[in-house]
């Protein structure tokens, strides 16, 4: 499933939309494989779906190309592309039960009726809703409805299938098992997946490679651990839900910043950036050498406590420790970082980099 | 066109929440608890806006072409035919006709006698749309059928029933000796009777979506029952009881075939003036300037009720409108009984008393006035059998219906996107001939529909040509805010799943336009059965439609005549209701909200 270097499927060179004044994609460059499944990543406004739209055929392209098995797509309506579209909303048909909303795209390829019932049939039973094929979508939970428009985007078996937002309206504990689910079935139907999802929790689940958007733009790429572990911007660090960024300046294997003096990893160049301490790498150590904090919020999760503390100089800090180690809220602590959690950031300067805080995911905090 | 009687809500837009899934709540709540899964992708498609532009002008063309041939022209030929004389225009004659003691005493009724009916009919018809919005009693579906009964009924029906109920030997005569025949509370009533269901459809339509909640929030903060209502419903309600009242305005300020029964020689609205300074006194010049007056009037009307709409649209946290309703308790009950009275007395006795007069036949009750209307008149008002006119008359609608259909269907497809001040204007063009003087339209179609290339002085197509006109509005309002209610993702979902534009339109739009469709079809076939100013002119004598055969037994003296106008005012009654009780009928056996909105918007 990993396996990147399959054929190309998908790819998008320059592509561009603009809404008036507004870029809604700008310049995206951006290919997908054969059974690949890419996860685009990115906040609200920052052109996940307006991608979506390009290479389905429903938003014509003000520039660039969209080129599906290597043939240019323009001109190409929505209906001769052959790829699928699981809207955010579903947008399942109101007037026809499950089993039309399923059956509608093999009737659309003209899938004789003998053939179609099997086959819907062993769709519902393969998104888990064995026998639904007479009940009406209206009467259906959220996770149902999603299931049964992935059924109803997997039937015509498009050989690239889109996904926006697709577990958007679920809520959270439903949303970490169908994510589990969705990728054991992309695994195990070789699908070819492009999704779309402001959650960085399901996109790191479900994708072989993650692609954070920004404004129009694709800000990083590259294999979920690669883009957790070096994040290639601030932009990109705190949309992943990390604070502890400072501005540093990097001599002799230090990095001097307001926190004081933190050891970088080897190798990293001297001179201005900025760099990023995951919490993890925030270690509290007794009263006495170190940066001196007090702790102004605990956070439990499962046997992990996020602690923010207020550092006597630099900007907010927040730490992870194990439950039993947590000091109480108003304690004095102080802390010391590690090399190997500290993460140079390059890119663009600070300042510029304030990613949607509505929309930035707090994982982590 | 003003010889009609039916009402709708002109400019209304869809009170259906938007979008189209099945649980119209769904929107705001992902809204509300995720805040962020809704992408800000705009729902417009600007995928060719030249293209799409030229779609929406190639749909407009035929509809223009329609209104202008049959619309403008006739109207500008009738007006330059009264104020132009040897080339030149005598606007002199505007002035002359308005100072005149007996024209300004006309606009005069005209304007505060809708005035009133508008006040009336409110007071009379919001307890009303309270009862059908908030709530649940038996047969609560039937009523609500029932009251609409006379939102579709000819003119000359509703004057004949309230005639029969107030005027000379009518119900009220014999049993006090009261007499309104010729009187302005007469045609007050009639005017109720008919607005009612304006009142309830618009105002009870959007009061039965307002969320329940919003109210219980504001009592939660303190608010008292009453302040609660006052403070968060009627703002809610105030756009959509404005669009209501101007509607009422217009179709009352335009009122003719009421108050040309009721009114006696005394009460003259502006239409009923025009009809006569046309067609009695043939003073052709007076007719253009009252013509101009009413055309301005109605533009005026129109303007501040599309502009109210358009406020209206304010976004307002709609909900199901089946949810909200409860079981009367308390003073409900009192308010229920009240209003059921109201109902009785205002709607189902005029039609009762029609009913009821049609069947008291000299030799005892039964059904001798209707078996007369199948014989020759010896006296020689009708060339033919009365009874043939029902034929004459569903022939004309039919062939009506499929005009307004095909006009009002591609007109709507055009509006469909809200566009521009050139389709607002367009959309406003649409409603004009609901208040255009009828009388006016059926003169212009005799003067100027007789000449090459439209030379159609001898054919039978002028009737429903001129009934079409007054169906297209009714059929743009109906198609509208459902083709608006179709999400257009939807649509995208089809495409992608592979189904080309054509096949787009059959699997997603027709199955919700289907119903639509039927409902305009339904309005559009009542509206032209009684259509009755224009045709009046227009209809040859050989072949007279129904509510012109009502208005010429009317006209004539003596109880067989006065009987048999009875018979077969009855008859269009029942025509008319059918046809909209067939309309109702889904919504009444399925139980479902769903077709209950759609005729809502009306």
């Amino acid at each position: 499933m990993t396996a990147v270097t399959g054929t190309e499927l998908l790819r998008l060179e320059g592509a561009a939309v603009r809404f008036g004044a507004r870029t809604a994609l700008d310049a995206v460059d951006l290919t997908v494989a054969a059974h690949e499944i890419v996860c685009v990543l990115g906040p609200s406004g920052s052109g996940k779906s307006t991608l979506l739209r390009a290479v389905a055929g429903l938003q014509p392209l003000d520039a660039g190309r969209v080129l599906l098995d290597g043939a240019d797509q323009a001109g190409v309506p929505a209906h001769r592309r052959g790829v699928g579209l699981m809207f955010q909303d579903h947008q399942l048909f109101p007037q026809r039960d499950v089993g039309g909303n399923v059956a509608f795209g093999l009737r659309m390829h003209k899938v004789p009726r003998d053939r179609r019932e099997p086959a819907v049939a062993a769709l519902l039973d393969l998104v888990g809703l064995p026998g639904a094929q007479r009940r009406a979508v209206a009467e259906l939970s959220g996770g149902e409805q999603q299931r049964v428009a992935l059924a109803r985007a997997l039937a015509p078996e498009p050989r690239l299938v889109m996904l926006d937002e697709p577990l958007g309206q679920l809520d959270r504990s439903l949303r970490d098992r169908l994510v589990v689910e969705l990728r054991r079935l992309f695994g195990q139907l070789g699908t070819t997946v492009l999704a779309v999802t402001h959650d960085q929790a399901e996109a790191f689940a479900l994708a072989d490679r993650v692609v954070v958007m920004r404004e129009g733009r694709i800000a990083q790429s590259g294999p979920p651990l690669d883009v957790w572990q070096r994040p290639a911007s601030e932009f990109v660090a705190r949309f992943l839900g990390f604070d502890n960024i400072t501005e540093a300046t990097v001599a002799a294997g230090h990095a001097v910043t307001a926190w004081g003096s933190l050891p970088v990893p080897d190798g990293t160049p001297e001179g201005p950036c900025h760099i990023l301490v995951r919490p993890a790498g925030v270690l509290l150590r007794p009263p006495g050498d170190g940066l001196p904090c007090e702790v102004t919020g605990r956070t439990f999760r499962g046997g992990r406590v996020a602690l923010l503390l207020h550092p006597d100089r630099g900007p907010a800090l927040e730490a992870e420790c194990a439950l039993r180690d947590a000091p109480a809220e108003g304690a004095r602590v102080t802390v010391a970082f590690a090399a190997e959690d500290v993460v140079v950031l390059p890119g663009e300067p600070a300042g510029s980099a304030e990613p949607d805080a509505m929309e930035a995911p707090t994982a982590g905090r | 066109m003003t010889g009609s009687g039916p009402h709708l809500r002109a400019g209304s837009e869809p009170h259906l929440p938007a979008g189209s899934g099945p649980d119209p709540t769904t929107g705001a709540t992902a809204e509300a608890a995720g805040g962020s899964v809704r992408a800000q992708v705009p729902v417009r498609r600007p995928s060719g806006t030249a293209r799409a532009a030229a779609l929406r002008l190639a749909l407009m063309a035929l509809p223009v072409a329609f209104f202008a041939a049959f619309f403008a022209y006739p109207v500008a030929a009738i007006v330059g035919r009264g104020l132009r004389e040897g080339g030149h225009w005598h606007l002199g004659r505007i002035g002359d006709v308005l100072g005149d003691p007996g024209i300004r005493h006309v606009l005069w009724f005209t304007c505060w006698q809708a005035a009133a009916s508008t006040a009336l009919t409110l007071a009379v018809a919001l307890p009303g749309a309270y009862v059908f919005a908030r709530l649940d009693f038996p047969g609560k579906r039937l009523l609500r059928a029932v009251v609409t009964v006379p939102f579709v009924l000819p003119t000359v029906v509703a004057g004949s029933a309230f005639l029969a109920l107030l005027g000379q030997n009518g119900l009220t005569d014999d049993l006090f000796g009261l007499r309104l025949g010729t009187s302005v509370w007469a045609i007050l009533a009639a005017h109720v009777f008919f607005n009612y269901a304006v009142v309830v459809r618009t105002v009870g339509g959007l009061w039965a979506q307002l969320d329940p909640r919003q109210e219980e929030a504001a009592r939660m903060l303190g608010a008292g029952r009453l302040e609660a209502w006052r403070r968060v419903t009627l703002p809610a309600l105030g756009p959509s009881v404005a669009a209501a009242a101007l509607m009422v305005f217009l179709f009352t300020f335009t009122s003719f075939g009421v108050v040309q029964i009721l009114g006696g020689p005394t009460y003259s609205t502006l239409e009923v003036e025009i009809y006569r300074q046309t067609a009695e006194l043939l003073d052709l010049p007076t007719a253009a300037v009252l013509t101009l007056v009413q055309l301005a009037a109605v533009g005026a009307i129109l303007a501040v009720h599309g502009w109210t709409v358009r406020r209206g649209e304010a976004s307002l946290r709609l909900v199901d409108g089946a949810t909200t309703a409860h079981r009367p308790r308390g003073g409900e009950r009192a308010l229920l009984a009240a209003v059921l009275a109201v109902i009785a007395l205002l709607i189902l006795l005029p039609l009762g008393v029609l009913a009821a007069r049609s069947l008291d036949a000299p030799g005892g009750y039964g059904f001798g006035y209707y078996r007369a209307l199948g014989a020759q008149d010896s006296s020689g008002t009708f060339l033919v059998p009365p009874l043939e006119t029902i034929w004459n008359s569903l022939r004309y609608a039919a062939v009506a219906t499929v005009i307004a259909l095909a006009i009002g269907g591609l007109a709507a497809a055009a509006l469909v996107r809200r566009a521009g001040r050139l389709m607002r204007g367009f959309d406003a063009l649409l409603m004009l001939p609901l208040g255009t003087s009828a009388v006016t339209v059926g003169f212009g179609f005799l003067i100027t529909l007789d000449k090459p290339p439209l030379d159609l002085r001898d054919s039978w197509l002028l009737v429903p040509l001129a009934q079409a006109l007054v169906g297209v509005p009714f059929v743009v309002r109906v198609m509208l805010p459902v083709l608006r209610a179709v999400d257009h993702r939807l649509r995208e979902a089809a495409a992608v799943l592979g189904a080309s534009p054509a096949r787009v339109w059959r699997e997603v739009d027709l199955p919700f336009v289907g119903r639509a469709l039927g409902i305009a079809a339904g309005f559009a076939f009542a509206v032209s059965l009684g259509e009755f100013g224009a045709t009046v002119f227009i209809a040859r004598p050989d072949s007279p439609t129904l509510p012109v055969a009502v208005a010429r037994l009317l006209g004539r003296a003596g109880g067989v005549n006065y009987g048999q106008a009875m018979a077969l005012s009855t008859i269009l009654m029942l025509v008319c209701a059918a046809s909209l009780l067939v309309l109702e009928a889904p919504a009444l056996r399925r139980g479902t909200h769903r077709g209950a909105d759609l005729t809502g918007e009306l």
